[in-house]
């Protein structure tokens, strides 16, 4: 058995391309999660039309700049000139502020502003909308003062663990599972179905090695190695994105593990279906991967999904995963909390061990 | 050591193995010669216990191969036909991870290898894909041999291998043998049939005949003549039209002669060739080989198939 694990440790570390999957990937994928796909909305930029020039709509200008949300890339003179700001791309907002807007301002009298939006990309126009009305919102505050209306229903939201809305808490336990889950059951299952292709499977069959030795030797170098790859992304999270661990660690780690398992489990079924190496990564890719970033809320969120994709996805381990991480990592709890979704992939594991177990060949077919 | 009686193995359509018997006494150096796909392969996975046959029996030192496979598994030492080692590993790592998981040492069994182990040593440390063919074989002879089998089990060890690694190949397999291992050994290559103590012939999923070399080609039922002149294609194709012919094939620079009656004699033969316009004619009889007989039951098989 030791010396199956040192095999499978050579084979790992002898191949470049492996090494650069295993860990190059959870590094970059963190980084590009982090950094680039965030929903959050800086220095987008907005072009203005001033139809009324005067202090106060300047004024309102300058403190949606100041938001720090918007950047003004340029005033435009006449309608005419809107469609093609947008049609250039890098006006993603048109304000219009109509003439007279200081003057009826002062009267109190009903004032308009048109917010135009490039719906070409639906959530950002939606978002940027949102920003500006919020900002226009408080500036009308802040303009008239205490003699508003007689009644006043002031909103305060307070956003609950994570209250400046970091897009990066969200991704650092949607990247794990999916690094986990790539690199548990994509690499077994490929390194199993190397060995069935190139005939040295032919080989340890007729060893005295019996199946579960030949698994277990395959599985523990990529349990060590996906756990390491954890590790990196916790602290990478916690380094270079301030992503905080709020729960018991060792309750983490511990759910981790117990993903990671599972994901190898998924990986030897996979090998044991797929003659080639080719085909295991097909598998893998398809039957794995897409699902994993498109159903498990990790990108688009479950409770906005067709009924049947949201059944769907309840059968997506990865889904429960990125809960229980998330649930630790920033809300605090513990297996109190997360009992069912623990047993949900735990149950999981158990189904793919035996399915594994049924469909490894004692013989060649 | 080994008992086979009425084996048959089918893939979908193919029929791989019809009705094989064969037994091998102990300390027996066995070959199955045959063409590609004539059933080489699936046999040996057969006795290997890699495979269970459709119906028929197969024992390996009276173990059953579908029963006792883990009992099997511990006295088989099996090559396969394709390279079968990590080739990401070294020549050393990959013999030492051989020997550990038959739960043994190199040096338990060094006594074994060491003929062949000092071949490849200096490469010690070179990956095994990066290896030549020849040294593949003996480093894949090694690995099947490190833990001692009692049957040693390899699937045309010499395909893909020059000529003086195959001699020296099989001067390895008979001194194993004289060590007392029992060896069955597949190989497409006539000429290596009259380097095993017996041999079966096999084509198409059927053992043809099993004995010794000397007794299966001997078993030649004409008279068989060499024939060589000035245009080889040309002799070839005359030969094979010829009224009198009952088989021509090429073997090495002669062509192999059989006419279909006795009275053809060197004589007729001679004078039938002049007549094609054919000069520096030479007709010898000659004595059949191994090969001469395979492939005259094969015709023989052939006309049946027709009639």
């Amino acid at each position: 058995m030791k010396a199956f694990i040192k095999k499978e440790l050579f084979h790992i570390f002898r191949d470049y391309r492996t090494m650069l999957i295993l860990f190059g990937m959870p590094v970059v994928q963190v980084l590009i999660f982090g950094y680039a796909i965030t929903n959050e909305i800086k220095d987008a930029k907005v072009a203005i039309l001033d139809q009324s020039g005067d202090v106060l709509s300047s004024r309102f200008v300058s403190k949606l700049t100041a938001s720090g949300y918007f950047e003004v890339d340029r005033t435009l003179d006449h309608p005419s000139q809107i469609e093609p700001a947008f049609r250039e791309g890098r006006v993603k907002q048109v304000i219009v502020i109509p003439s007279g807007f200081g003057t009826d301002f002062g009267l109190q009298k009903q004032v308009t502003i048109q917010i135009l939006g490039d719906a070409s990309d639906p959530n950002t126009a939606n978002m940027l909308k949102t920003y500006t009305m919020a900002i226009l919102n408080d500036f009308q505050m802040q303009e008239l003062g205490k003699q508003s209306l007689p009644v006043d229903v002031k909103v305060e939201p307070l956003m609950f663990y994570n209250p400046e809305l970091k897009g990066v808490y969200m991704f650092v336990p949607g990247t794990m599972a999916i690094i986990l889950m790539l690199v548990s059951a994509m690499m077994t299952s490929i390194s199993i179905a190397r060995e069935k292709e190139l005939g040295t499977m032919e080989v340890l069959l007729v060893s005295p090695l019996r199946p579960w030795q030949i698994i277990i030797g395959k599985v523990i170098p990529y349990v060590a190695l996906s756990f390491i790859n954890a590790l990196l992304i916790l602290s990478l999270g916690w380094f270079v994105f301030g992503v905080p661990i709020i729960g018991s660690k060792g309750f983490l780690l511990i759910e981790v593990l117990l993903f990671i398992i599972m994901s190898l489990s998924l990986g030897i079924f996979i090998s044991t279906i797929s003659p080639t190496q080719q085909v295991a990564m097909l598998l893998s890719m398809f039957a794995l991967m897409l699902p994993t970033i498109l159903l498990s809320g990790f990108i688009f969120p479950v409770e906005n999904m067709p009924t049947v994709l949201q059944w769907l996805s309840n059968l997506m381990p990865s889904r429960w995963f990125i809960i229980i991480v998330r649930d630790i990592m920033l809300k605090g709890s513990g297996i109190a909390y997360l009992w069912k979704e623990t047993m949900i992939i735990f149950g999981m594991t158990l189904f793919f061990i035996g399915l594994s177990i049924v469909n490894f060949k004692l013989r060649l077919d | 050591m080994i008992q086979i009686s009425n084996i048959e193995k089918r893939f979908g359509e193919v029929t791989a193995l019809n009705k094989v018997s064969l037994s091998v006494p102990r300390g027996e150096l066995f070959g199955l010669i045959g063409p590609d796909g004539a059933g080489k392969t699936t046999l040996f996975r057969i006795i290997s216990s890699l495979m269970i046959p459709d119906a028929g029996e197969a024992k390996v030192a009276g173990l059953d191969v579908v029963k006792d496979y883990v009992a099997i598994r511990r006295l088989v030492g099996y090559m396969p036909g394709r390279f079968s080692l990590y080739q990401d590993l070294s020549v050393l790592e990959n013999l030492s991870f051989f020997a550990s998981i038959f739960k043994t040492t190199i040096d338990e069994n060094y006594d074994l290898i060491r003929d062949i182990y000092v071949q490849i040593e200096p490469f010690k440390h070179r990956p095994a894909g990066k290896l030549s063919g020849g040294m593949k074989q003996k480093l894949a002879l090694c690995c099947a041999l490190v833990h001692k089998p009692e049957l040693l089990i390899l699937d045309e060890p010499t395909t893909g291998v020059d000529a003086v690694s195959r001699i020296e190949f099989w001067d390895i397999l008979r001194r194993l043998k004289d060590l007392g291992i029992t060896i069955i050994v597949s190989t497409p290559y006539m000429d290596e049939a009259s380097l095993c103590e017996r041999i079966a012939l096999i084509q198409e999923g059927r053992l043809m005949s099993i004995d010794t070399p000397e007794v299966v080609a001997g078993s030649f039922p004409h008279s068989l003549f060499a024939v060589k002149t000035n245009n080889f294609f040309l002799l070839l194709n005359h030969l094979r039209e010829w009224k009198e012919a009952l088989s021509a094939y090429s073997f090495g620079e002669y062509v192999h002669f059989t006419p279909g009656t006795e009275q053809i004699t060197e004589r007729a033969i001679c004078d039938f060739l002049k007549e094609k316009g054919h000069t520096e004619i030479q007709v010898n009889k000659t004595k059949p080989t191994v090969e001469d007989s395979f492939m005259s039951l094969m015709l023989k098989k052939q006309n049946q198939n027709a009639s």
